[in-house]
């Protein structure tokens, strides 16, 4: 596995790990997707989800599974993964655009208008994204999750922006 | 020198007690009370708490609860005391420790 | 001579639990720490933890730490901090210096029925040239520095280590404003939970794996300015003309813990050597008694694990403890333990947790074998 030589994964090596949308689930709508791929004795997401879109079950280290007849791309699983493993990706924001929903914990949070450079899951600028929301509320505890609008080519690799 | 963190996400970085005055090797710093002393000297861009007996080597912190001894300076008069897990007093003059001070 | 049922010595997750636990079944409980507030590391922990719901997961450290305290306080269990255990007698009788809140100290003698030992790990160091250098550190000594006393330790960092406290620390020296120029292990692999990792790769820090520090470069001031890492050999021995000299003010190192035995060894109990929990730890049954009757012990001090597995133990330790008081029936203490097994089984799962299963039997079969019953203090 590459993962634990690099530290990350590319989407196409995801996607043998664990269940992603596929492209019809993401042309409905928001959607999460998860991207915990090690047996982990963790399963806090599987009880953010109220719709029981997230399974683990027992043992607590199977990796979890995403029904995505049921998500909803909410987003409540995503301030409550303490991995911070889960975003939601939008691929129907816009005709030419996608929304990605992420944790973020740097300070400063970033502020709805703001433009910053997106970053992949190798932590390389992959294009500028425009902030279009930012939640925090007290049932997030501290972990804000930002919403980033980008050109939609990039929605399966931007998973954050940059720090500054 | 300023290492303090003032923004934080997650934490709330206001100090609940007052400040005050310490010194160290003579020089006054600002600290914060009940702050462990090796905080306030660290904020000052002090890195040195005490050098070796033998070789005379400079030690600074190194495991920060109170296990490796690195950190130890001489508090008002005493020497030997482990600034890591020694809290600050308003008015505490503290020195550099060299090798096995006697203190005072 | 002061009475107690039961002493507890360190206010970590594990002392905790086992203080909340017994105080609640009706001990007299004194719980002794020598650091200035109790919680052990948990205050530091500023991440949201893993584990179940019946863990608490999701919550971050510091909040079961703060709550922790709360059903102390609750309990009755009454707590010294700045206070170090020095003696431990036959009789269970107990000498402690106890700290004051205007830095005066007294030693103190007590007589305790019971004695829960908690005292957690410690830091290992690595050595290479000018590695007594200040500026290199502790991962933990970083953390505590940052969450804790909210000063940062330097502003450019190089952390020696990649399982999960080197991840979550670098992490987190992030998050207080610092500047992480790189983490370097010289393993092939990550040792830590890759979505630990992946937040330190989508931060664009570089992990360099198969390399080392060899020199930590003292600057004109004496502390370090730099240093300077190689790549290893498969024999993790540094390649010469590999070397790379990089910037910085601060080296973390965070290359594993090992329990701390002080205690555990002038109470004269058994131990044994397991290289998964780090060195050596103590020999305990399934009520985490030691070799030593009335002398229990729970958390980082019977092996490295973390602060679910430790609040666990804690428990049981309490619970036996109480149970040996006469405080519980046996069948009742029985029942709670089996119910706590179950949870630690599964947190003992999975690639990172196995192993940890395996040996934890191992150290129980081997308590079996050689202890049997457990003996008094001599």
């Amino acid at each position: 596995m590459a993962l634990i030589n690099t530290g990350y994964l590319e989407y196409e090596e995801l996607k043998n790990i664990q269940t992603l949308p596929d492209e019809e689930r993401y042309q409905k709508g928001p959607v999460a997707v998860i991207e915990c791929v090690q047996e982990i004795p963790c399963n806090p997401c599987e009880a953010a989800c109220h719709l029981g879109a997230i399974t683990i079950g027992n043992p607590i280290t199977n990796l979890p599974t995403l029904s995505g007849d049921k998500c909803i791309g909410c987003g409540m699983c995503v301030a409550r993964c303490p991995g911070l493993a889960i975003i939601i990706v939008d691929k129907t924001y816009s005709d030419t655009t996608a929304a990605i929903s992420f944790p973020f914990e740097y300070y400063p949070t970033p502020v709805v208008g703001e433009e910053r450079n997106a970053m992949n899951r190798k932590g390389e600028i992959v294009c500028r994204g425009k902030i279009i929301k930012v939640v925090n509320p007290n049932s997030y505890d501290h972990t804000p999750v930002v919403t980033v609008e980008i050109p939609k080519e990039y929605s399966d690799d931007v998973r954050t922006i940059e720090r500054i | 020198m300023c290492l303090r963190v003032d923004n934080h996400v997650i934490l709330d970085c206001k100090h609940p007690n007052k400040e005050v005055e310490i010194s160290v090797d003579g020089k006054p710093i600002r600290a914060y009370e009940g702050e462990p002393i090796l905080a306030a000297v660290l904020n000052a861009g002090i890195k040195i708490n005490r050098y070796t007996v033998k070789r005379k080597e400079p030690r600074g912190l190194f495991c920060g609860i109170g296990q490796c001894t690195d950190c130890a300076m001489v508090v008002d008069g005493k020497a030997n005391v482990r600034t890591c897990i020694t809290p600050v007093k308003a008015g505490m003059v503290i020195k550099t420790q060299n090798g096995l001070s006697k203190g005072a | 001579m002061l009475q107690k049922d039961i002493l507890v010595i360190g206010a970590g997750p594990a002392g905790l639990a086992a203080s909340i636990e017994a105080g609640k079944l009706g001990a007299s409980v004194l719980l002794v720490d020598l650091n200035m507030q109790p919680g052990g590391q948990l205050f530091k922990q500023i991440h949201k933890f893993f584990g179940s719901s019946a863990h608490r997961s999701g919550t971050r450290g510091y909040d079961i730490g703060k709550q922790l305290l709360t059903e102390a306080n609750e309990a009755n269990v009454e707590i010294w901090m700045q206070s170090t255990v020095i003696g431990i007698f036959p009789g269970n009788k107990i000498a402690i210096e106890k700290g004051f809140d205007d830095g005066k100290k007294e030693i103190i003698t007590l007589q305790a029925n019971k004695i829960i030992i908690a005292t957690g790990a410690s830091e290992n160091a690595i050595r290479f040239k000018g590695w007594t250098t200040p500026g290199v550190m502790g991962a933990g000594a970083a953390q505590t520095m940052i969450n804790v006393n909210h000063v940062k330790p330097g502003q450019k960092i190089v952390m020696l280590g990649t399982g999960n406290v080197g991840l979550i620390v670098s992490y987190q020296l992030m998050q207080a404003g610092c500047d992480v120029v790189t983490l370097v292990d010289a393993a092939p692999k990550i040792g830590g939970y890759a979505v630990h990792a992946a937040k330190i790769c989508r931060a664009g820090v570089p992990i360099r794996l198969q390399h080392t520090i060899i020199e930590a470069i003292k600057g004109t001031d004496g502390c370090v300015s730099g240093c300077v890492i190689a790549k290893v050999d498969e024999h993790f021995q540094p390649i010469p003309g590999t070397e790379e000299t990089i910037d910085c003010d601060t080296i973390t190192l965070a290359a594993g813990l090992k329990p701390t035995m002080d205690l555990v060894k002038l109470a004269g109990c058994e131990l044994t050597y397991n290289g998964v929990f780090g060195g050596y730890i103590p020999l305990h049954n399934e009520r985490m008694e030691t070799s030593c009757k009335g002398v229990y012990v729970a958390g980082d001090t019977t092996g490295v694990e973390e602060a679910n597995t430790a609040l666990e133990e804690g428990k049981i330790a309490g619970i036996s403890a109480a149970e040996d008081l006469g405080l519980i029936s046996s069948e009742t203490a029985g029942q709670y333990r089996k119910e706590i097994w179950e949870r630690l089984h599964a947190l003992r799962l999975g690639p990172f947790g196995e192993k940890r299963m395996v040996e934890k039997e191992a150290i129980m079969k081997q308590y079996k074998e050689k202890i049997g019953a457990p003996e008094p203090i001599l």
